[in-house]
């Protein structure tokens, strides 16, 4: 019996095309993210460099810092280089909530364990 | 583009006999696996999260751990993996460009941009093993204290203070002498043998070492790895010299004492943990890396046969290429975490 449950013309993949044109379009915005991650990246290390981890509120400032550009440099990847930001709505639902979602839970849950721990520490030495 | 935002009612989009995401299945399944990888992933980083949130003792920090370069003396903070991450980024960069030429069904350029792409892979799987090899080697161990102490310490201005040091506090010998130890301690746990059976020659230049038991250090490190702050100073690298060093060296607790890291020791830190988040962590980060080359290579060489130029369509490289940037995107984080925060 022929499986109905297959879909099995490749036209998603031929319809992906673009010509010359449209091309240069794509190649310079890719260059203009390389330019910026690179950036984010040197901004990185250099702030790396130059605090020092003190417990002050520069230092939690800065670390704060450091997850956004984290999160930037994350956003530009996923949605300009793995091509997600193009892709329909629905398919960009399915990746990206169930995934914010769990390890907002996890970072939530381990991050609480964490500092309880570290209370227990300095309670009972 | 590679959406494929065509226009289509929802009755179309949803009645059957098409993807509703309009992606192919690969494709699809590839999203779906990239989810699940990056939810291990970020199992590990929160793991990590966890145990340096609970632990009582100070965590070492990535500047003042990872500051050397290949072939160069002195302290380049950061400046490798700063390196690294510039590799991993360019190499996503080819990845994308060749995902591009896919798209307008250029093989040259899909050819040219993947093989820049395995190059890069390859950069960066040398770079990791440098790195571990640095990290496990180390740059002159440590151990801790058995007792107590009040100890005169210098910094690099000059200034002089007083440290005082619990029971257990973990301090540093300089790389000179560590690793002059290093050769003498393995030395001695290994008699000196001329063997017949050959393949242990090196240990016939055993008897030009110093004896072990005679040896003191000059200089002894405080907070080689690790921040300490009083009065709005930063405490980081104090030396203490002279007596005071071989005060220190005479309450060394026994078998405390390591050299660069395994899966039971490290010099960076009293915690074992520290280590092995390392270790686990990268590996399982080189690992992707290491097989998203191997895949790239058995990809590079089917559109050189031509392959999907007879398939009509590049997909295939959008798809490694998905991958390939999920491991770059693995590596921003782990970036952040290990080396940065």
């Amino acid at each position: 019996m022929e499986r109905d449950d297959l879909i099995v013309n490749e036209s998603y993949a031929l319809n992906a095309k673009h010509d010359e044109a449209a091309g240069k379009q794509i190649r310079k915005k890719l260059y203009a993210v390389t330019v910026l991650l690179t950036v984010i990246t040197i901004v990185e290390v250099f702030m790396g460099v130059a605090f020092k981890r003190n417990g002050t509120f520069t230092w939690e400032a800065i670390k704060l810092t450091f997850l956004v550009l984290t999160l930037v440099k994350a956003a530009y990847i996923v949605l300009i280089f793995m091509h997600l930001g193009d892709e329909r709505k629905n398919l960009k639902y399915v990746v990206l909530l169930p995934y914010a979602l769990f390890i907002m839970y996890l970072i939530f849950i381990g991050l609480y364990e964490g500092v309880s721990v570290q209370e227990g520490h300095n309670i009972f030495g | 583009m590679a959406g494929q935002a065509e226009h289509v009612t929802k009755d179309e989009l949803w009645g059957g006999n098409r993807s509703p995401f309009s992606v192919s299945y690969g494709k699809m399944m590839m999203w779906f696996f990239l989810v699940s990888d990056a939810l291990t992933f970020g199992g590990l980083l929160t793991a990590y999260g966890v145990i340096r949130h609970g632990s009582s003792d100070l965590w070492p920090v990535g500047e003042q751990v990872f500051e050397a370069l290949p072939g160069l003396h002195g302290s380049y903070p950061l400046m490798y993996v700063a390196l690294m991450t510039f590799i991993l980024i360019i190499s996503s960069v080819t990845m994308v460009l060749a995902v591009e030429a896919g798209h307008r069904m250029d093989k040259k350029g899909v050819v040219k941009w993947l093989g820049l792409t395995i190059i890069g892979g390859f950069f960066f799987l040398g770079s990791q093993a440098w790195e571990w090899s640095h990290f496990i080697h180390g740059s002159g161990g440590g151990f801790q204290v058995n007792q107590p102490m009040t100890v005169a310490a210098a910094d690099d201005a000059g200034n002089t203070y007083q440290i005082t040091l619990d029971n257990g506090t973990w301090v540093h010998m300089t790389s000179d002498f560590g690793h002059k130890y290093e050769h003498a301690m393995e030395a001695a746990e290994e008699p000196i043998s001329h063997d017949a059976h050959g393949g242990h020659g090196e240990h016939a230049t055993a008897e030009t070492h110093e004896d072990i038991s005679t040896m003191v250090p000059e200089e002894i490190i405080l907070n080689k790895y690790t921040l300490e702050h009083k009065d709005g100073k930063d405490l980081r690298k104090l030396v203490v010299k002279g007596d005071d060093a071989k005060k220190i060296w005479a309450a060394m607790e026994p078998g405390s004492m390591a050299f660069g890291a395994n899966m039971h020791k490290n010099e960076y830190a009293i915690q074992q943990q520290y280590a092995n988040f390392f270790f686990f962590v990268t590996g399982f980060h080189g690992f992707h890396v290491f097989s998203g080359v191997l895949i790239n290579i058995i990809i590079w060489l089917m559109a050189v046969k031509g392959v999907f130029e007879k398939r009509g369509h590049y997909e295939m490289i959008e798809k490694i290429g998905l991958y390939w940037h999920f491991v770059d995107l693995v590596w921003v984080f782990v970036f952040t975490f290990f080396y940065l925060i």
